[in-house]
């Protein structure tokens, strides 16, 4: 199971027709401490490059896209309570939602991680 | 994600102050009182005021007579007035030093305005007076708004709106309400480039429209291209600040309203800063269809705790028709009146925006502002907030890095290049800065900017206090640069409160102060 990444910091893995997306560790340590984020409802349509969630740190709010089109099957409700497990594990228990693929040919137009690490280098 | 911050967790600094200081046993130091809440101050038994019982009352209140304690803290009036004045020692404030925060135009409240504000026929009068008492003021408010409309070369003003975003707020509910008398209810983009103030997405969206971001261009300037490609029959408008939020002028500001006017949609101008142009341009020959004017930063009303804030928005041929609603109007015969009522309006208001007509006490201070200094006066005002900007990013890019090159316009911009691999970040260096005596600039915005410090002298700042400031900031770069972290890092701690854990703030605010139950047990 290999992860993309996206221009804007998302990075996403699938499993089957379903991936899992959130926000890279460049990302949440470059907006420093995570206090809220704001997810979506489940069964909401997304097109790729919409915002479908909000980040809000100390310094920032910061919109979240969607890095393919789908629709959102499960939202990490955990975020709410505890927002900081975006800074402690972002690309695990930091995860922001699950994502019914439409179009899994999208996937081929994303960073892998070389290509992620040298496009933050 | 939409990204742009550096970041560094904040944490509480060990010797979090807790109110008050630990060495002495009441708490104070010197003369400096600690303050607890007013609430701790005071208590729930006691009232501040002791009169007797009134004899052979009777209520009234048909059965709804409060039957607890309303929880208030009794406090005597010299308890409550010490309480306030302590508080306000411990404030920053203009007039006590540079207050150089970038896109606020924190600018000295000249004590001339308050004179002529505190005159009974201005100061002691209430909007509901009949309108034959208070001709005096019916006319200055329509003073005030001839030259409003002559500073910008726009045929109407709606002085209601009480602060920026309640202006933007009434011009995009005027170009809202054009479009939908003309039919053109399909019309709801509206596009905003980066460089806006934030305020401008969330006006637009509020009227019911969709925000489209137009990314700014490498020299910070909207990125024509992007903003060309973006035009359409759905385009209700563009909301551009101008100057803009890096200190830049638009250049292509004529073409950006050609343009948008020939796709059919209405041009708003941010004028938030307008300050750098006053009386050297005016909007309404660049194109402007509406624009709200700060009276709280150009003509230099009291705000940032001082005062409310007050933003009388122009507004074009096109959208005059739609103004709100109450209004001052004089007769042929030169006397007075509000119109109140849409229904008496020669055109179409959209509503109305306040109860009465605004801020009465700052459209008193800001003509006051305008009339001692006459129209050469504003435009040197301009002029001299310009300068100063320039002379700070003179002083300062051998040792800062500008944002930008070349020249800026009322705010010069740096970013966070020179602070690369010292371990300090621009918040470290803000705080820093209140060590050192100075209210930070505006940091982390911009947001197209890395670590973005603006900073916005105004005129009324002179060389010599300009040449001090910049000498700290000279002394501040020099010292992260040269390995002194820890310094920044703990600061500050020569503040009455020390670096503040602005993360459990925002995950764990108490926003409402609450009894204990010892209290609660003595109020019973």
């Amino acid at each position: 199971m290999t992860t993309r990444y996206t221009e804007d910091h998302e990075w996403i893995t699938v499993e089957g027709d379903i991936a899992t997306v959130g926000i890279t560790a460049y990302a949440a340590g470059q907006l420093g401490d995570v206090v809220f984020v704001e997810l979506p409802e489940v069964g909401k349509t997304l097109a790729k490059g919409d915002e479908f969630a909000v980040v809000e740190s100390v310094k920032a709010a910061s919109e979240v896209y969607a890095p393919v089109d789908g629709e959102i099957t499960a939202i990490n409700d955990s975020l709410e309570g505890e927002p900081a497990t975006v800074n402690e594990d972002p690309s695990g228990a930091g995860w922001f939602v699950k994502i019914k693929l439409s179009d899994a040919s999208q996937l081929d137009g994303l960073m892998d991680e070389a290509a992620y690490n040298a496009h933050t280098a | 994600m939409g990204m742009n911050t550096q970041g560094r967790p904040t944490r509480m600094a060990e010797n979090i102050a807790t109110g008050g200081y630990a060495d002495t046993v009441s708490g104070s130091r010197g003369l400096e009182q600690a303050e607890p809440l007013i609430f701790e101050r005071g208590n729930l038994e006691h009232c501040g005021v002791d009169l007797p019982e009134p004899k052979n009352s009777q209520t009234r209140l048909g059965g709804l007579d409060r039957q607890g304690q309303i929880g208030l803290p009794g406090l005597a009036e010299p308890e409550t007035m010490r309480h306030y004045v302590r508080l306000s020692r411990k404030n920053y404030a203009i007039d006590l030093g540079l207050y150089p925060l970038g896109s606020c135009t924190m600018k000295h409240n000249p004590r001339l305005n308050e004179k002529i504000a505190r005159l009974p026929g201005f100061a002691d009068i209430h909007p509901m007076q009949p309108a034959s008492t208070v001709q005096g003021a019916y006319a200055l408010m329509g003073e005030l708004a001839h030259w409003l409309m002559t500073l910008t070369n726009m045929p109407a003003v709606a002085l209601s709106p009480k602060a920026g975003a309640h202006g933007e707020f009434c011009g995009m509910m005027a170009i809202r309400a054009k479009l939908d008398a003309d039919g053109q209810t399909n019309r709801r983009r509206v596009l905003v480039p980066e460089s806006a103030h934030g305020t401008n997405p969330a006006t637009a969206v509020q009227c019911g429209f969709t925000v489209d971001e137009i990314p700014a261009d490498a020299t910070g300037r909207v990125d024509m291209e992007a903003f060309k490609a973006k035009l359409g029959d759905d385009v209700a408008g563009i909301m551009l600040t101008n100057p803009n939020t890096c200190g830049l002028f638009e250049r292509d500001i004529r073409e950006i309203a050609d343009l948008i006017h020939e796709a059919g949609g209405y041009f708003y101008c941010d004028g938030a800063n307008f300050n750098a142009i006053v009386g050297r341009v005016r909007p309404g020959d660049l194109g402007v269809d509406a624009m709200h004017i700060n009276l709280h930063k150009t003509f230099s009303t009291p705000h940032g705790g001082g005062g409310p804030g007050s933003g009388p928005t122009v507004l074009s041929d096109a959208l005059a028709p739609f103004a709100p609603v109450p209004y001052v109007a004089q007769t042929e015969k030169g006397s007075w009146h509000l119109v109140e009522h849409e229904s008496e309006a020669e055109g179409e208001p959209f509503g109305r925006m306040a109860a009465f007509h605004g801020q009465m006490g700052m459209f008193t201070r800001a003509l006051t502002y305008m009339m001692s200094h006459g129209s050469d006066g504003l435009k040197q005002v301009a002029d001299d907030a310009v300068l100063n900007a320039n002379y700070i990013q003179a002083r300062l890019k051998h040792v800062m890095t500008q944002a930008f090159d070349g020249y800026c316009m009322h705010e010069a911009l740096f970013d966070d290049r020179f602070l690369k691999d010292t371990g300090v970040s621009t918040l470290d260096f803000a705080k820093a800065m209140i060590d050192e005596g100075y209210h930070p600039m505006t940091m982390y915005f911009p947001l197209v900017v890395h670590g973005a410090m603006l900073i916005e002298p105004t005129e009324t700042e002179s060389k010599g206090g300009l040449d001090r400031f910049t000498e700290v900031l000279e002394a501040l770069a020099l010292a992260a640069k040269s390995g002194e972290k820890d310094r920044f890092l703990a600061a500050p701690v020569h503040a009455p409160t020390k670096r503040l854990d602005e993360t459990r703030a925002a995950r764990q605010p108490v926003l409402r102060w609450t009894p204990s139950s010892d209290d609660l047990e003595a109020a019973e």
